[in-house]
C-alpha cells in the first residue's frame, strides 16, 4: 500500500482504520487457521460481513472452493452447515421435513383417547415433529453459522429461485407452523463448478470471487501447512511439477487435493527429491492423473523431462507441456 | 500504485460517490450486471473506507460487481481505464464473440477448400426434392394451408422478401410449437413412483389417522436441452439465414438451449440469439458467422466444443443437433474421433443435412462418412417441413 492515500474518498481516516483492521484481521486469522489464502479473498470475506451479501465462489473443480467456507467458519469460530446440492434437490431435503413415522405413531397412540381431531393436528404439526434440514438449521442458530451451499449449479432452476428468496428474506414459511424468522443471519458461501449457467438474479445478489489454481509458491505453502513433516525442498519440487502438469492438455486437471495425496504418497515412499527416483514418481502419478488417457499422455519420459528440467534450474516448464 | 492513488484522488475529491456511480454506469455499459443495489453497496464500501488504498478499493469493487468469470477477467482493465485513465474508456460489447481465436487463421490457404466450399451451390437441383417428403416420410402438416407452399419449398429458392418473411415466421412458430408439445406431453404423465407421506398424513387426519387416500409423488420430468451446432461455411451459405431464424425461435422457446456456429472455428452465439429483436440478432450473427472464409473444419470445431463447452452445456437429457452438409476440409480422422467423444457425453445426436433433400444424394463426403456411425438420426433439413418432422423424434427422447 502506498502512503498518504487515506482521507481521499471519504475523509474518515479513523473509519478507514477500522475497515483495515477488520480486513486484515480476517487475513491474519485465515493464516492462523492454516488456510493459505490467495491475494484478495480476505477482502471478499470481509465484504460479506460488511454488506451482508452471500459470496459466490467459482473455479475449476479441485481449486479449493469448499475449503474457503471451512476456513471462514474457523475464522469466526462458528459452526459450518453444509448443503450439498444435487439434481432433484427439493425443499424436503434442503429446508425441513416432518417426522412422519413419529406422526403416525402419535396419531395411533391418541386414537384410543378419542381426542379432538383439531388438537391432534396441532400436536403432530408442532416443533417436536419437525426435522431441521440445513437451510432451516442455518437460520435458527443462536450464533450465526457459515452456511455452505455446495455446487449450487447441480440443483435445478426452481431450487435456485427458492434459494434466492430465502437469501433475501431470511425467513421461511411452513404452512402448518407459520413463519419462522431468522434469529441470526448466517454467512452464506455458494460454490459453483459451472455445469449449468446460474441465473443473473442469483449472481447479482452475491459477491463474486473466482478461485484460481494456486501458483507454485502458494501450492508449496499449502503442502507445507497440510503435511508439516514434509521436506521443504520436496514440497517446492512437487508444486512445480504439478504446476507443469496442469499446463499439459489433460482431460482432468489435478486439483489441490490430488497434489496433497501425491505429496503424502511420495513422503510415504521416503522420496527426498523427485530426481532421485523417477520410477517412483511415475508410479505415484496415479494420485494426480485419474483417466486412462491422461496416464498415457504423461509417460515415463515426460516425467523424466519434467524432473530434469527442474534440476537444470530453469523455470519455464511451460514449454515442456507444448512438446508432448 | 502511487500513480493510481494520485488519479483517484485528483479527479474527484468532492464527490466520490458520484464518481463511483459513474464507474457503475460504465460497468453496466460493458455488460456487467450491476443495479442500484450494487451502486449503493459500492458507495458503502467507499464510505466505510476502502478509499484508503486503491488496491483495496479494487478488490472490494471486484468482488461486488463481478458475477461471472469473464467479468472477473475484464474488471481490472475497466477499473484502470476509469480510475487511472489508462486504455480505452469503453469496451465495445460483443457478447460471445470472444470465445477463442486460437485456431483462427491457422489454416489459410489450405488447398481444396474453395472448390469444395462452393461445389454444393453449383449443383443443379430441380423441383424434385420439395413436396416429396424426405427420407423417412414423417412429414407433419402445419394447419395454415397458405403456408404450405413456403413450407415445402427448398430454402434456397425462397428469395421474394414476402416469402422470406413468411418463412421466417414459420421457422419461429415451428420452434415454439415444438416446445409447447414437448411440455404438454411431459405433464400428461401421471403415474407416481413414491408415496408422498406429507400429503398422506395430512389427508389421514380427517379419517382418524388411517392413511386411506394414497398420494403419489412423481419425478419431475427434466426438460430436453437442445444444443445446436450450425455449419456456416460457404457451402451452407444459402441455408444458414433460415437456420439462424429457426435457432432464434428455438432459443426463445426452449428453456434450455444453446447454439454455436462453426466454419473454420467455433463461435458461441446463444447470447446473441437471445436478443429479442430478430433482425438485429440475425445481423449480429451474420457478422460473427462470416469471419473467415474458405472451408469447414468440422472436426476441429467439434474438438473445441468438446474441450471447452461440452462439460457446461451438455447434461443427461441433451440432444445435440448438428446442421451441416458434412464437407469437412480438416485433417481426416479428427471428425470421427471428436464425434466419438461427443457421443459419450450426450443422449442423442441429430445430424441435419440439407442435401438429403436433393435428388440422388449419397452421403459420400468423407466427413459425412466419418460422422455417420455416431449419429442417431440423419435427417434432411432443406425445407421447413423437414424441420417440423423432427418434432416427434425430439419428443421421444
Amino acid at each position: 500500500m502506498t502512503t498518504g492515500l487515506p482521507r481521499r474518498f471519504n475523509g474518515g481516516a479513523s473509519r478507514a482504520a477500522t475497515m483495515m483492521t477488520h480486513r486484515d484481521t480476517i487475513a491474519a486469522r485465515l493464516a492462523d487457521v492454516g488456510y493459505v489464502a490467495d491475494r484478495d479473498i480476505a477482502t471478499a470475506l470481509w465484504l460479506m460481513d460488511h454488506l451482508k451479501r452471500p459470496l459466490l465462489l467459482e473455479g475449476e473443480a479441485g481449486v479449493g472452493k469448499t475449503e474457503v467456507a471451512k476456513a471462514l467458519a474457523q475464522v469466526h469460530g462458528c459452526e459450518l452447515i453444509r448443503l450439498q446440492c444435487y439434481e432433484g434437490l427439493d425443499q424436503n431435503a434442503a429446508l425441513y421435513e416432518w417426522n412422519y413415522q413419529r406422526q403416525l405413531l402419535a396419531i395411533k397412540a391418541r386414537e384410543a383417547s378419542r381426542e379432538d381431531a383439531a388438537r391432534i393436528e396441532a400436536h403432530i404439526f408442532s416443533e417436536d415433529y419437525l426435522l431441521e434440514r440445513p437451510l432451516l438449521a442455518a437460520i435458527r442458530r443462536e450464533r450465526a453459522p457459515v452456511l455452505l451451499i455446495d455446487e449450487v449449479d447441480r440443483a435445478d432452476e426452481e431450487f435456485e429461485a427458492f434459494l434466492l428468496e430465502l437469501l433475501s428474506d431470511f425467513q421461511v414459511t411452513i404452512p402448518e407452523l407459520g413463519t419462522i424468522r431468522a434469529s441470526t443471519i448466517p454467512r452464506v458461501v455458494l460454490t459453483s463448478n459451472g455445469t449449468r449457467e446460474l441465473s443473473d438474479a442469483l449472481r447479482r445478489r452475491c459477491l463474486y470471487h473466482y478461485v484460481e489454481f494456486p501458483d507454485i509458491d502458494r501450492e508449496a505453502r499449502i503442502i507445507l501447512t497440510r503435511l508439516p513433516h514434509i521436506h521443504q525442498a520436496l514440497a517446492h519440487e512437487i508444486a512445480r511439477v504439478v504446476h507443469a502438469i496442469r499446463k499439459e492438455e489433460l482431460r482432468k486437471v489435478p486439483g489441490v487435493a490430488e497434489t496433497l495425496d501425491w505429496a503424502a504418497s511420495l513422503m510415504g515412499l521416503d522420496v527426498k527429491h523427485l530426481g532421485d527416483d523417477p520410477e517412483a514418481v511415475h508410479a505415484t502419478l496415479i494420485c494426480l492423473l485419474k483417466t486412462q488417457e491422461d496416464r498415457a499422455r504423461i509417460t515415463a519420459e515426460v516425467v523424466g523431462r519434467l524432473i530434469d528440467f527442474r534440476h537444470e534450474g530453469a523455470s519455464q516448464q511451460m514449454e515442456v507441456g507444448g512438446t508432448v | 500504485m502511487s500513480a493510481a492513488s494520485a488519479s483517484i484522488v485528483g479527479i474527484d475529491r468532492s464527490a466520490p460517490v458520484r464518481r463511483i456511480a459513474g464507474f457503475m454506469h460504465m460497468l453496466r455499459d460493458n455488460g456487467f450486471r450491476v443495479g442500484l443495489a450494487e451502486t449503493h453497496d459500492a458507495s458503502l464500501i467507499v464510505a466505510s473506507a476502502a478509499g484508503p488504498s486503491p488496491r483495496r478499493l479494487r478488490e472490494s469493487l471486484k468482488a461486488l460487481c463481478c458475477s461471472t468469470h469473464s467479468d472477473w477477467d475484464r474488471f481490472d482493465k475497466l477499473f484502470d481505464s476509469y480510475f487511472l485513465g489508462r486504455g480505452v474508456k469503453r469496451v465495445v460489447r460483443m457478447t460471445g464473440a470472444s470465445q477463442d481465436n486460437r485456431k483462427c487463421v491457422r489454416r489459410l490457404g489450405e488447398s481444396g477448400s474453395p472448390e469444395r466450399g462452393s461445389q454444393p451451390d453449383r449443383v443443379e437441383s430441380d423441383e424434385g426434392q420439395s413436396a416429396g417428403n424426405p427420407a423417412d416420410g414423417r412429414g407433419r402438416r402445419m394447419s395454415a394451408s397458405q403456408a404450405e407452399a413456403t413450407q415445402v419449398k427448398d430454402l434456397r429458392r425462397i428469395v421474394d422478401p414476402e416469402e422470406v418473411a413468411l418463412a421466417n415466421a414459420l421457422a419461429q412458430r415451428l420452434a415454439r410449437s415444438m416446445r409447447a408439445r414437448l411440455t404438454r406431453r411431459e405433464r400428461a404423465r401421471a403415474k407416481g413412483r413414491r408415496l408422498d407421506l406429507r400429503r398422506i398424513i395430512h389427508s389421514s387426519i380427517s379419517k382418524g389417522g388411517e392413511p386411506f387416500d394414497l398420494v403419489w409423488r412423481r419425478r419431475k420430468p427434466k426438460p430436453l436441452r437442445l444444443v445446436i451446432l450450425l455449419d456456416a461455411s460457404g457451402s451452407m451459405e444459402l441455408y444458414a439465414p433460415f437456420f439462424i431464424r429457426f435457432m432464434h425461435g428455438v432459443i426463445d422457446a426452449f428453456r434450455e438451449a444453446e447454439a454455436f456456429v462453426f466454419h473454420t472455428r467455433l463461435v458461441h452465439i446463444a447470447a446473441a440469439l437471445r436478443d429479442r429483436n430478430v433482425t438485429r440478432a440475425v445481423e449480429r450473427l451474420s457478422l460473427m458467422a462470416q469471419g473467415i472464409g474458405g472451408g469447414t473444419r468440422i472436426g476441429e470445431s467439434l474438438a473445441d466444443f468438446n474441450t471447452w463447452h461440452a462439460r457446461r452445456v451438455i447434461h443427461s437429457r441433451t440432444c445435440v443437433m448438428i446442421m451441416s452438409d458434412g464437407f469437412d476440409t480438416g485433417a481426416p480422422g479428427v471428425l470421427a474421433c471428436e464425434m466419438r467423444r461427443l457421443r459419450m457425453r450426450c443422449k442423442r445426436i441429430v445430424w441435419l443435412n440439407p442435401m438429403i433433400g436433393w435428388h440422388d444424394y449419397e452421403p459420400s463426403a468423407r466427413g459425412m462418412r466419418e460422422a455417420l456411425p455416431y449419429v442417431d438420426l440423419f435427417a434432411p433439413a432443406h425445407n421447413l417441413e423437414s424441420l417440423a418432422a423432427l418434432e416427434p423424434y425430439l419428443a421421444r427422447i
